[in-house]
């Protein structure tokens, strides 16, 4: 591992400015950024510990949504009450991800910016945009096998590995940041960004400009939703396909549908026209089928990753099925 | 007998009123002349013939006042473990469980992977089980720690301790550590009754010799105990 230095910050500003001065990295719980820095993946020159900043807190807002603060631990926001009770998809995605430990240890923020598992991406002896922009991309003719059928281009087609994202897409979450020009707010939808020619630009934070708080919107009653990981393992294991569903179904139609995917895409893959082929439509297998088919129209299989698509569809329609059978 | 001293390592009792657990005491089977002891030896015999490889370690700022570095870029850490407050000079990329086997000779907690994967190296921090593989120390001043060294109290076996030696919890010992420690945390924790609950809260422990029957139900004796 590379040396950096080292501090600790106190306060949301004098971590934003150390980090814009320094170029450096925030800590909070070490899982990625430790894990890569042990491969000479990241090499920060400095790195700002922010665990001592009071954002560790789950407040219920005055509109009835749910703010979550950048340090909640993965295993905090999981137990919640209101999580568990309101927003059922993100308790369960984030028990479906990592371990106990690594869950006591990540964060909200760090979550949603976990890096990609892709090998090449984690290996320095290969090639990869993602890593070293410009040196190519080891996976397009590798062993592709967990890569992404959708949203890939021609200079990387790295999975996003998070599960708490995805569910954060289905329920429509907004990043709040903090960064030396101010706050700003972003809708998650628009927050990463596809790989194009420019894979090392995974979202779009500017440097030194901190994820602060994620909120969730209130969800109408009698909302249903539920996660649905499949994966090599019946733990601890990142996803090949998972399945995001929030959604309203009233005299047997469906009234509102928010879909995304996990391990699929090169980003936590929120699907419109899954949305659109289920809204005011009977929920019944037919229309499944329908929203599965039109999800995974736009993918791209590549030589070792075809099985996906459908592992996508079937997770879907047995997510639909699951949320509209009668209570 | 002794272990050699570190010279880097400064260790002061905290207030807890407890004498501090001797060699003697917490491995009574090893005899004047364990094994630990000789590769220490060797490892401070290799330490010495060695150049320094921190020629280009960075300033750092650090939490405490400074005196001259003995390492280049270490910075002083106090670390409290299991109730001893420990001051060791470390850099701040040394983690949690390098700072613990290399520094403070707390060799309980083991090294499988060091990439947050097997969770032979599960400690507590303030009670809870994290990978101290995958946290520099330097974080984890004013944090309560409690490595496997901790549990047991007065010579007892902790029950979880005492559990895999009922229910022969291991093969060749190596992840035992840190399975003890994931357990000894999950009783705390709000998972089922069931064994697949158990083994979905013991996933992030890793047992090559597959002695996962037995860690169950090791976990399942301690559980209904606490519970009993």
């Amino acid at each position: 591992m590379q040396v950096f230095r080292y501090s600790q910050a106190h306060t949301v500003d004098a971590a934003v400015q150390n980090a814009a001065r320094s170029g450096g990295a925030f800590i909070a719980g070490g899982t990625t950024l430790v894990d890569l820095m042990k491969l000479n993946v990241l090499q920060p020159q400095s790195v700002v510990d922010i665990n001592g900043l009071p954002l560790d807190r789950i407040e219920t807002l005055p509109n009835g949504g749910l703010r979550i603060g950048a340090l909640v631990r993965n295993s905090d926001l999981a137990s919640n009450q209101t999580v568990q009770q309101q927003y059922a998809v993100l308790s369960q995605a984030l028990l479906s991800g990592a371990s106990p430990q690594l869950r006591n240890m990540a964060t909200t923020g760090g979550n949603l910016l976990q890096k990609t598992r892709c090998y090449y991406y984690r290996d320095t002896n290969y090639p990869c945009n993602k890593r070293q922009p410009g040196s190519g991309c080891a996976a397009l003719d590798g062993f592709n096998r967990i890569h992404a059928v959708l949203g890939g281009s021609d200079h990387c087609v790295a999975t996003h590995p998070s599960d708490m994202a995805v569910a954060m897409m289905a329920l429509e979450a907004t990043v709040h940041t903090r960064g030396s020009k101010g706050e700003r707010t972003i809708a998650l939808d628009e927050f990463y960004l596809v790989p194009g020619s420019t894979p090392d630009r995974e979202n779009l934070l500017l440097p030194g400009e901190l994820i602060t708080h994620v909120t969730l919107p209130a969800l109408a009653s009698g909302t249903r939703s539920v996660y649905l990981k499949l994966r090599d393992r019946a733990q601890y294991e990142f996803a090949l396909a998972s399945s995001a569903v929030v959604i309203n179904v009233s005299g047997g139609a469906v009234q509102r549908a928010r879909i995304a995917f996990g391990g699929v895409g090169t980003k936590p893959w929120r699907s419109r026209e899954a949305e659109n082929a289920l809204e005011g439509q009977p929920a019944t297998s037919e229309t499944f089928h329908r929203a599965a088919e039109a999800a995974m129209a736009g993918a791209k299989p590549l030589k070792y990753n075809a099985f996906k698509i459908e592992l996508a569809k079937r997770a879907l329609i047995r997510t639909l099925t699951e949320t509209t059978q009668s209570a | 007998m002794d272990q050699p001293k570190n010279p880097l390592l400064d260790t002061q009792e905290a207030d807890t009123g407890k004498k501090p657990t001797t060699d003697q005491e917490r491995e009574p089977t090893l005899g004047r002349f364990s094994r630990r002891s000789f590769l220490a030896q060797l490892g401070a015999a290799g330490v010495a013939a060695t150049a320094s490889p921190l020629a280009h370690a960075t300033e750092t700022e650090a939490p405490e006042k400074e005196s001259p570095p003995r390492v280049p870029g270490a910075v002083p850490v106090t670390l409290n473990i299991n109730g001893k407050e420990y001051r060791v000079r470390l850099e701040p990329r040394v983690t949690l469980l390098d700072a613990l086997r290399d520094h403070l000779q707390l060799f309980g907690t083991k090294k499988g992977c060091d990439h947050g994967q097997c969770g032979a190296c599960t400690v507590h921090v303030n009670g809870r089980r994290v990978n101290s593989c995958l946290s520099f120390a330097i974080m984890h001043q004013g944090d309560k720690i409690t490595t496997i060294e901790g549990l047991a109290q007065n010579g007892q076996l902790s029950p979880v301790q005492q559990a895999f030696l009922d229910h022969d919890g291991f093969q060749c010992g190596y992840c035992t550590p840190g399975q003890i420690m994931s357990a000894t945390a999950l009783l705390h924790e709000p998972i089922g009754p069931d064994d697949n609950a158990v083994r979905a809260a013991m996933s992030g422990n890793i047992c090559r010799c597959g002695a996962y029957n037995n860690i169950v139900a090791a976990v399942q004796q301690a559980r209904a105990r606490k519970t009993a």
